[in-house]
């Protein structure tokens, strides 16, 4: 990380008009995501063994489930997605528009002002400060700072597209913007709130009111934070990654748009069968529902730019975390709709069932292209070999194994829970009426969600050692570096 | 477009997979859209727009929402509100949901189905996603202050087999009227009707119910001070759902 912007130029590279790229902020980007992300998990399988285990709650109140649960949550998706995203977005819009970034000191005070903000939310969490809207937590002063840090990102962004030497928008673009408006709107629409002291607010919204704003974030969290930019760097990194082209632009156009409009009306599926008005809850459903075909229009489009290179994809571990992570999009995008059928989700909804589900969106989708994204781009940011080739494929084994534990479990806990909770007798009553009884028979599940998870993070400790020591490891030399560019 | 075309939109030649040329303008949305990032934005805007304004603004403007402006619901008193502030710190809402969902296993386990009026002073609102452990809705009053001191101190005390943390320190720390105060000052500003909240009001508020709740725990020789966590928790949840309850068993029935 300490070398200077010069190095970009990589003077001993054959193109003569290659672009200056500042990839400084991408190495700063990358080193930050494999921390917070080794650190999110770690405490993702800490509230794990906690479900199944109680005295690791330790008795202590900044170590209690309710208090870490919200850190896991904003470490992964905020800390470890987010900075994944700003990795793979200056590295690649800076080559998609043939310019270097508009302004280097807005990307630093973006990279700084996230770091600091994951560092106030690592600080407040544990010491119960929160505003208890899901992925939504933290509190106000650091809701105003992630503005304030928002828009110097989206002045650098869209600046940096002002400037752009190629006329046309690649898709990988559309999706970033995507990504930079609409967590613009939701961020700030869900937030308002009356401040009481420093540390506690009430919203301006509530009861169901509340509750419908918050989903409608929530859902689209999910959709425009862990969805819309890593299709972008979908559409970026596998293409070059198989060195194949996309499949169809015309199916990208096509998935694109009825992506964008379709998932932002699908919050209510959050709240079906609750006091919401009937037409809200059935608006949620029937869109849910629609978002299986732009979904699916992704994935599809993703595994066909890999038609003729499939036999790489047995060789080559990268893109075997790309196909494992696209298939896993398709996957969940497809359990998704079906729980938001309404009589799906009397069955599903407050079960271990929704955990699995978001689990195999987020360690299957957005976990695995994250990983092969950073595997492909360390060795060519730094450029040096991969240290310890070969771990590539075993964190690809245990990640794999991992998923399908956690899932697997979380499937049969939540049908065992759902279909307990509503089990009736001849007698018309309930057949398990002591609750607790219900929770003491998930503990075998729960300690395989510990196992599966535990692999997962094992898979990306290996990764974290990887890039370590490759980085500290020799240059390659000049040629392989032209070549590889 | 023809095949040479698209394969020339989105070869990755060296570091752009898209390659694409100024020579490749043919299609009318690259000219219209795809090349003018402003208006593209702009597009994208008004796309994820209108999903959130027909769901949401309706929310604020339409009067059969069943809000329920005539239903005798009364915001939160001062310790209630401390109560319920420490249920959001403490993550309560993460394994707890309170809405009681319009099933017949649901209204065996917990009581009456949860309605929209009954949320009209819940900020945040705290309906939850999971249930790691039974749903809180109708808990208030169906069981004795002491039980709940126990629970918290110790969930196996109460619950065997439970796997909820202990709240201990919750019987030790103390809630600050000086800060309530500044918390109902901030709901007074979005309408709760709270009036006359100065500190000495609310002091005597809190101390006036929580010694109610001191005088119960005594009753089953616990020993406790009015201006605890506990006091304050166990006052929000003795409350929690009862004024619907109270209307729904009255007679009053919406249906």
């Amino acid at each position: 990380m300490g070398s200077s912007s010069a190095s970009a130029l990589q003077p001993e590279t054959s193109r003569p008009l290659r672009p200056i790229y500042d990839d400084d902020v991408v190495k700063m980007f990358f080193t930050a995501t494999v921390v917070w992300g080794i650190v999110g998990m770690l405490v993702g399988v800490i509230i794990a063994l906690q479900l199944a285990w109680w005295p690791a709650n330790l008795g202590l109140p900044w170590t209690s489930f309710g208090r870490l649960r919200p850190l896991h949550t904003n470490a992964v998706i905020f800390a470890f997605a987010g900075n994944v995203c700003f990795t793979g977005i200056y590295h690649s819009m800076q080559r998609l528009l043939k310019t270097r970034m508009w302004n280097d000191t807005l990307s630093r005070v973006h990279f700084w002002g996230w770091q600091a903000i994951i560092v106030a939310a690592a600080v407040t969490l544990p010491l119960g400060m929160t505003q208890s809207k899901e992925y939504a937590e933290l509190i106000w002063p650091i809701d105003v700072a992630i503005t304030v840090v928002w828009v110097v990102f989206a002045i650098n962004f869209f600046g940096t597209i002002a400037i752009r030497k190629v006329e046309h928008l690649y898709v990988a673009i559309w999706f970033y913007m995507s990504f930079v408006i609409t967590i613009a709107v939701l961020h700030i629409v869900n937030s308002l709130a009356i401040p009481a002291t420093w540390t506690l607010s009430y919203p301006i919204y509530a009861g169901l009111t509340d509750a419908l704003v918050q989903w409608w974030y929530g859902h689209n969290a999910v959709g425009f934070f862990l969805t819309t930019p890593f299709l972008g760097l979908m559409y970026y990194y596998l293409p070059r990654a198989a060195d194949r082209p996309v499949y169809s632009y015309r199916l990208s156009i096509i998935h694109f748009w009825a992506l964008v409009f379709l998932y932002i009306w699908a919050g209510p599926h959050h709240l079906l069968y609750s006091a919401l008005p009937e037409w809200a809850q059935t608006l949620g459903m029937v869109f849910s529902i629609m978002l299986l075909a732009p979904s699916w229009g992704g994935m599809l489009n993703g595994l066909l730019t890999l038609r003729g290179a499939w036999d790489r994809v047995r060789t080559d571990p990268i893109l075997k975390m790309m196909v494992v992570a696209v298939s896993f999009y398709g996957m969940s995008t497809f359990e998704g709709p079906m729980m938001s059928i309404r009589a799906v989700n009397g069955l599903a909804h407050y079960t271990n069932w929704v955990i699995g589900h978001v689990h195999s969106g987020a360690l299957g989708w957005v976990g695995m292209i994250s990983f092969a994204i950073l595997y492909w781009l360390a060795p060519r940011l730094w450029n040096r070999e991969l240290a310890h080739p070969k771990w590539v494929d075993t964190h690809f084994w245990l990640a794999t194994i991992g998923i399908v534990l956690y899932t697997v479990a979380m499937w049969a806990a939540g049908l065992m829970e759902g279909l307990q909770w509503r089990a009736l007798n001849e007698a018309g009553q309930l057949a398990n009426p002591i609750f607790v009884d219900i929770t003491t028979r998930l503990e075998p599940f729960l300690w395989i969600r510990v196992i599966g998870g535990g692999m997962y993070l094992v898979g990306a400790v290996m990764m974290g050692i990887n890039f370590w020591q490759t980085i500290r490891g020799p240059r390659r030399p000049a040629e392989a570096a032209a070549q590889a560019a | 477009m023809s095949e040479n075309e698209t394969r020339h939109d989105t070869t990755p030649a060296g570091e752009t997979p898209s390659g694409v040329s100024e020579s490749a303008y043919g299609a009318w949305h690259r000219r219209v859209l795809e090349g003018r990032a402003g208006l593209f934005a702009v597009a994208t805007a008004v796309a994820i727009s209108i999903g959130g304004l027909v769901e949401i603004v309706p929310m604020f403007t339409a009067t059969d929402m069943g809000v329920g402006e005539d239903m005798p619901i009364t915001p939160y008193t001062p310790l209630e509100v401390a109560g319920r502030d420490l249920y959001v710190r403490e993550g309560c809402y993460l394994c707890h949901s309170q809405m009681v969902r319009p099933m017949r296993s649901e209204v065996l386990r917990y009581g009456e189905w949860s309605r929209a009026w009954e949320y009209r002073y819940d900020r945040p609102f705290l309906l939850g996603s999971r249930r790691l452990g039974p749903d809180l809705h109708r808990i208030g009053g169906k069981y004795p202050d002491a039980w709940h001191y126990e629970h918290m101190r110790d969930p196996r005390s109460t619950s065997p087999g439970s796997i909820m943390p202990a709240y201990s320190w919750m019987l030790e720390r103390t809630v600050d009227p000086e800060v309530v105060t500044k918390s109902l000052r901030a709901l007074q500003k979005v309408g709760h009707p709270y009036v006359d909240v100065t500190e000495e009001n609310v002091r005597g508020s809190m101390e006036a119910q929580g010694r109610r709740i001191v005088e119960n725990l005594r009753s089953t020789g616990i020993e406790s001070r009015w201006d605890t966590e506990i006091v304050a928790m166990i006052a929000y949840l003795q409350r929690l759902g009862s004024d619907g309850k109270a209307v729904l068993s009255g007679g009053s029935r919406e249906e």
